[in-house]
């Protein structure tokens, strides 16, 4: 998987009412529209009656105004917040698999220490890291690891709120907006 | 009071004031039948659950109402599909109950399951599967609160047949809560003066109705605001009728097979007012080169339909009658200002409306019935329009035969005019003529069908006899598949590929007696006004005319698919028949 961001994605931080099918609702309107997503993470929130869905969208595939607002015509999703992604704190989590003799496996822990990593099981040949941080740094580890030989990879989607800058972030209600 | 949850949810329709439904019981649903039998609900038995969604649908089109229909699960439900997504693109409000399998066989693949819920979430504006007999009366009242508020729309309630039997304690709910859901309805006050600025300055501006304008109930609004105003007015196919075509300042339905007045007025137009309308493909034809011109004042109470084809210039989003309204006070108050100032109010737009004059006197809807035949359709919708009541109710399928009911009939009142416009669903103008009847007893409803049509749904003139719903139907029948017919004549070099019914197969007056209907057949110009006469003079069952029509007539203006709307193609006798 590339986990390169498209050029141009926006991220949509949508609070729902935390009720079956709503998942389904909102992914089968992406489907049905033609809007691409990019990624999506789906969480409990702190309190129980709502859950947040972090959805990367590719901005080539459908006017954002038009995925928001046909978004907020879900009854179940509450609010919809727009995140830029320089007035955003966006992470995402990647655990990666990766061939490791015994030879070569001091120069993996070391990239791993590069990049924060932990080494979270080690195994006879193989073994497991998990690292968190901005897409293009998981973009840039999954490179380095390569060559040593990659089994599996599995990463989160990205997660995001908004930065608690000195000014009030640049968060864009949009299910006030009057059009 | 303790209920099962069967008896709570016939008694939740009653307390939303349901007082006619239409459906078909079976297995799942069978515990909510039981109820019904001691209800005030009118129950409607139709042949076929697609008929009682048109059924509810026509109902809602007529009266305002909420249309209800109740099926049971699997076929039944799929049964139904159609008719959500008619209702869902015609912005219809509908409630449809459906039976489900038990709560705890879901999933299982039971006799008769299948995903309702997921088959029709997105042909229905929300849906809800009952979990748990106590939420039964709350997800009523928020079911038909969905589905009349805001942007009407279908809604379906899937209820699994051991929570119809659970029992629960009744109460009916005080308020409804739905944070995710609150319409807005008032317009802005800022972009309301902005529009009528604008509509101030115009110089060839058109008031584009869509139907938005019948389901606010906003006809009277839009009169107002097109007589202080001066500007014509064209109507859609979905808002025949929300604007008087008697009206001087109507100009008819635009789009593919609107009057070249209506479209070509829409394509020289400085401003074009967008009242609940939806710039649709079949209006706007290329959309790049659709009213170059124009500035937009567009007024909808979806958001998502403001800016969703073409950028506004003025985006209201509110209520289609609350908006006119207040747009009638900033059109007086800048008129007056106006006025103040220099002496004299609005520029004339009387220059404009003399070109759209010319445009009407060149270029009318024009056909030529011969004495000694062939029927021409055209003829027949004339001399139904003529020989029947000011407010006939006229419902259509899809085809040649709507878009030339549509543009003949002189629509005068609101909610006369019943017809699938976005979904394009054949058969749809039986059960819709039935369901119109059933809300608008004392009123006269046509259903003017093709021959394709009338064979989808044809059944439910059993129900209509059964029930004595005295419903008319006029079938043009020219043995083909008109409209397909049409564009292989014109777009794919006359090769007519499964297009070919027959005229006698059925045999229409036989078939319509047998479901206990009166049955005509009209082959001769001469007879189509009696034999109306006669069909109107019926009272106490259905009656079918079966005209034999020329299948050679086409339906003209046209914009062929993927054209630009200066491009239309008129009558090629457009000429020779003026005037005639």
């Amino acid at each position: 998987m590339n986990g390169e961001l498209a050029p141009k994605h926006h991220i949509l931080a949508v609070l729902v009412e935390n009720k079956f099918g709503v998942l389904t609702r909102v992914s089968g309107l992406f489907a049905r529209r033609g809007f691409n997503i990019v990624s999506l993470a789906v969480s409990p929130t702190e309190d129980e009656n709502y859950s947040r869905m972090t959805i990367v969208v590719d901005a080539d595939s459908a006017p954002l105004e038009q995925v928001t607002k046909q978004l907020n015509k879900l009854i179940p999703v509450i609010k919809i917040q727009e995140l830029s992604p320089d007035q955003a704190v966006e992470r995402e989590l990647m655990l990666v698999t990766v061939k490791s003799s015994s030879e070569v496996r001091s120069q993996i822990t070391e990239l791993a220490a590069i990049f924060e990593a932990r080494i979270e099981d080690v195994g006879y040949d193989a073994i497991t890291i998990l690292v968190a941080g901005r897409p293009e740094k998981l973009d840039a580890m999954s490179d380095l690891l390569a060559p040593f030989g990659i089994v599996e990879i599995q990463r989160t989607g990205l997660i995001a709120l908004p930065k608690l800058g000195r000014r009030p972030a640049r968060l864009r209600a949009v299910k006030d907006q009057p059009s | 009071m303790k209920l099962t949850g069967a008896q709570a949810l016939i008694k939740s329709l009653e307390m939303e004031n349901t007082e006619v439904m239409f459906g078909l019981p079976g297995g799942a649903i069978l515990p909510v039948y039981d109820p019904l039998i001691d209800s005030s609900i009118r129950h409607i038995l139709v042949r076929h659950e697609q008929g009682a969604g048109h059924m509810a649908e026509g109902y809602a089109h007529a009266t305002g109402r909420p249309g209800v229909a109740m099926v049971t699960s699997g076929p039944a439900a799929t049964n139904i599909v159609t008719p959500l997504c008619d209702a869902y693109m015609d912005s219809i409000p509908l409630v449809v109950i459906t039976g489900q399998v038990p709560y705890s066989v879901i999933g299982t693949d039971a006799f008769q399951e299948c995903d309702t819920v997921g088959i029709t979430m997105p042909i229905t504006k929300h849906n809800w599967l009952i979990t748990d007999a106590q939420d039964i009366p709350q997800v009523v009242a928020e079911a038909f609160h969905v589905a009349t508020t805001g942007r009407p729309g279908p809604v379906l309630v899937d209820v699994p047949k051991d929570i119809a039997m659970q029992e629960m304690d009744w109460y009916w709910p005080e308020a409804i809560d739905l944070p995710g859901y609150q319409p807005t309805t008032e317009g802005h006050p800022k972009q309301i003066k902005e529009a009528a600025r604008l509509m101030g300055e115009a110089k060839r501006p058109i008031i584009y109705a869509g139907g938005g304008i019948l389901k606010a109930r906003a006809a009277a609004a839009l009169r107002e605001l097109a007589e202080m105003t001066g500007f014509p007015v064209v109507t859609t196919l979905m808002a025949r009728g929300a604007f008087p075509d008697d009206h001087e300042l109507c100009l008819g339905m635009p789009g593919m097979h609107g009057n070249y007045t209506a479209v070509t007025a829409m394509q020289e137009s400085d401003l074009l007012i967008a009242l609940g309308s939806r710039f649709d493909d079949r209006v706007t034809g290329k959309l790049d080169g659709f009213a170059p011109e124009a500035k937009i004042i567009h007024v909808d109470i979806d958001p998502a339909e403001l800016g969703k084809v073409r950028r506004p210039d003025v985006a209201l989003l509110g209520d289609c009658r609350l908006v006119i309204e207040e747009m009638i006070k900033a059109v007086r108050a800048d008129q007056d200002k106006k006025g103040k100032k220099s002496g004299s109010r609005w520029p004339s737009i009387e220059k404009w409306r003399n070109h759209l004059r010319d445009y009407q006197e060149r270029y009318p809807l024009v056909y030529e019935q011969f004495d000694d035949g062939p029927l021409k359709p055209q003829f027949c919708i004339d001399q139904l329009a003529a020989l029947s009541p000011d407010d006939t109710i006229v419902a259509s399928g899809v085809g040649q035969h709507q878009m030339w009911t549509s543009q003949r009939w002189t629509f005068n009142h609101p909610y006369t005019w019943i017809n699938s416009g976005g979904l394009g669903t054949m058969g749809f103008a039986v059960p819709a003529a039935i369901g119109a009847k059933v809300g608008m007893p004392e009123r006269t409803v046509w259903a003017v069908d093709g021959d394709g049509c009338f064979q989808m749904t044809a059944q439910e003139l059993v129900t209509a006899s059964a029930e004595r719903i005295p419903v008319k139907i006029a079938i043009l029948n020219n043995a083909y598949l008109g409209m397909v017919r049409q564009w292989q004549e014109m777009f794919y070099e006359e090769r007519y590929s499964e297009v070919y019914l027959s005229p006698d197969l059925p045999d229409y007056v036989k078939w319509s007696e047998a479901m206990g209907c009166v049955g005509f057949r009209v082959d001769s110009p001469e007879d189509v006004g009696p034999t109306i006469e006669k069909a109107n003079e019926i009272d106490d069952r259905p009656v079918v005319i079966d005209f034999r029509t020329d299948y050679r007539e086409k339906v003209f203006p046209m914009v062929a698919a993927g054209t630009s709307n200066s491009d239309v193609i008129i009558d090629p006798d457009t000429e020779r028949l003026r005037g005639k």
